[in-house]
């Protein structure tokens, strides 16, 4: 069990309390550095080529068929866990799951360590996920887990993870494929 | 808000838990000929809730879940209370209000709704306890009611604060005895249902909900009333069992009692109210 830390039951990220900020537009937060986009990609890459069990949690601005962006955003979401050999694993709503969740098919915000326990993921990228509660779960997997983060985030990024890519649409979606597809072939994956 | 909100983009179908393709290919959403014959056979809105075994609440929101005509367009506002403790698990658009405001809310919400979607059909229906829509929420409840507001009001009636231990309410009959209400209550029952009519509602309806087949009528009619009408209100009988001193299985027994007495059914609507619901019937639709 993780101990009360300096945060204690604060609502704001963690991260904050440790003076790490959202990296500003056309940036993107590598643990507690701002970096350019290409370099905290290429780092995103390598932790999930290179951790065990990495794993893509989509979340339901993906998942469902809402509209066009969302349907080019899935097809891209299956190519990049072919590209990374991840698992998927859905968040599909965020309703609180009663008797309990399934960690092995599912993952839920309001305790997303189980799922992260149970499969013993030690990377994973959420996309998807509205920003409150990717906030909640990174929150809690940071607190809870020794999981790395990543978050792609259609907004201005979420500070509890421990790589941030904001402002992440198709087309940088596809330039992250792409990255991703370069680190496999350094590392001879 | 479509139901095509549900629809699971195909690259992920094999990842997808099946209750949750459920929501796509076995539900009900854009068929405004559900009801709750659909139940054995089609995804249910809810399926696990939080309220005790038996508790008829849970049964009148299974039936009420079954019976909106247009789901996917519904919004649902609640209060405090043992309702509260459901909404989180259900599968629709719900707004948790301040205890007793949720008919203020639910007023705003319809409002915006008409500016934003002028061309869609939005059902707004408020579902609250006794305590939140006649004792606290008793001035929010009749104001929209008065302002003709065009919404849908279901108050659930277990006759006491449940959940808090309970305390007698306006509801409560004359006499009953609660654990917090040892002198037994000192006053008659505030006839809602009534007061409902005479603060301009134009369908009104109580009854209990041992009989699914007439909850969903009366919901039904309520909110096409509300539609195109004004306010509608539906006095449901929920029995809370635990405070009554009843076992799991005895509930449905209870409000079959009921049935007989102070929860005969009874329903009242204005002239505009039964065109509508004439229409309606014509339509096939009820």
């Amino acid at each position: 069990m993780a101990t009360l830390g300096p945060s204690a039951f604060s609502p704001y990220p963690v991260a904050v309390y440790e003076s790490v900020l959202n990296p500003p537009p056309g940036k993107a937060l590598l643990i507690n550095e701002i970096v350019d986009e290409e370099i905290a990609m290429r780092e995103a890459a390598k932790a999930m080529l290179t951790r065990p069990n990495p794993t893509i949690f989509p979340g339901p601005q993906v998942l469902y068929a809402w509209n066009e962006e969302a349907k080019e955003k899935a097809k891209l979401v299956r190519k990049m866990a072919e590209v990374l050999n991840a698992k998927i694993i859905p968040m599909y709503d965020y309703r609180p799951k009663y008797p309990k969740i399934n960690p092995a098919v599912e993952i839920n915000p309001n305790h997303p360590n189980l799922t992260i326990w149970h499969n013993k993921i030690k990377a994973c990228i959420f996309v998807g996920v509205h920003c409150h509660y990717a906030n909640v779960a990174l929150k809690i997997i940071r607190a809870e887990t020794d999981c790395f983060t990543i978050a792609m985030c259609g907004m201005a990024g979420h500070e509890d993870a421990m790589i941030t890519l904001r402002d992440q649409h198709v087309e940088e979606m596809e330039k992250f494929i792409k990255i991703a597809e370069e680190v496999k072939r350094e590392l001879g994956k | 808000m479509s139901y095509k909100i549900y629809e699971i983009n195909e690259e992920f179908l094999d990842v997808m838990p099946q209750e949750i393709k459920d929501l796509q290919f076995r539900a009900t959403w854009g068929n405004p000929k559900r009801g709750v014959m659909d139940l054995p056979y089609s995804k249910e809105l809810i399926e696990e809730h939080s309220l005790c075994a038996g508790c008829p609440e849970s049964m009148a929101l299974r039936y009420i879940l079954a019976s909106l005509p247009n789901p996917e367009d519904t919004i649902i506002v609640n209060s405090t209370g043992c309702t509260s403790l459901v909404f989180p698990h259900i599968a629709l658009h719900t707004v948790h209000s301040l205890f007793g405001n949720q008919n203020a809310v639910a007023s705003g919400i319809k409002r915006v709704l008409e500016w934003r979607f002028p061309d869609k059909v939005k059902d707004v229906v408020v579902l609250a306890g006794d305590g939140a829509t006649v004792d606290i929420g008793l001035d929010c409840t009749l104001q929209s009611f008065f302002r003709q507001e065009k919404i849908t009001t279901i108050c659930f009636d277990n006759e006491v604060y449940a959940n808090t231990g309970g305390q007698e309410s306006g509801l409560t009959v004359k006499g009953h005895v609660f654990k917090m209400a040892p002198k037994g209550k000192q006053w008659d029952k505030v006839p809602f249902w009534q007061i409902a009519i005479d603060s301009g509602c134009h369908y009104v309806a109580r009854l209990t909900v041992s009989s699914p087949k007439k909850v969903e009528t009366v919901i039904k009619k309520a909110i096409y009333v509300a539609r195109e009408v004004g306010p509608t209100y539906v006095h449901l009988y929920t029995p809370c069992i635990l405070e009554i001193g009843l076992n799991s299985d005895d509930g449905l027994d209870e409000m079959r009692q009921r049935d007989k007495e102070r929860f005969a059914f009874f329903e009242y609507m204005t002239p505009q109210a039964q065109e509508v619901i004439e229409r309606k019937k014509e339509e096939g639709l009820l």
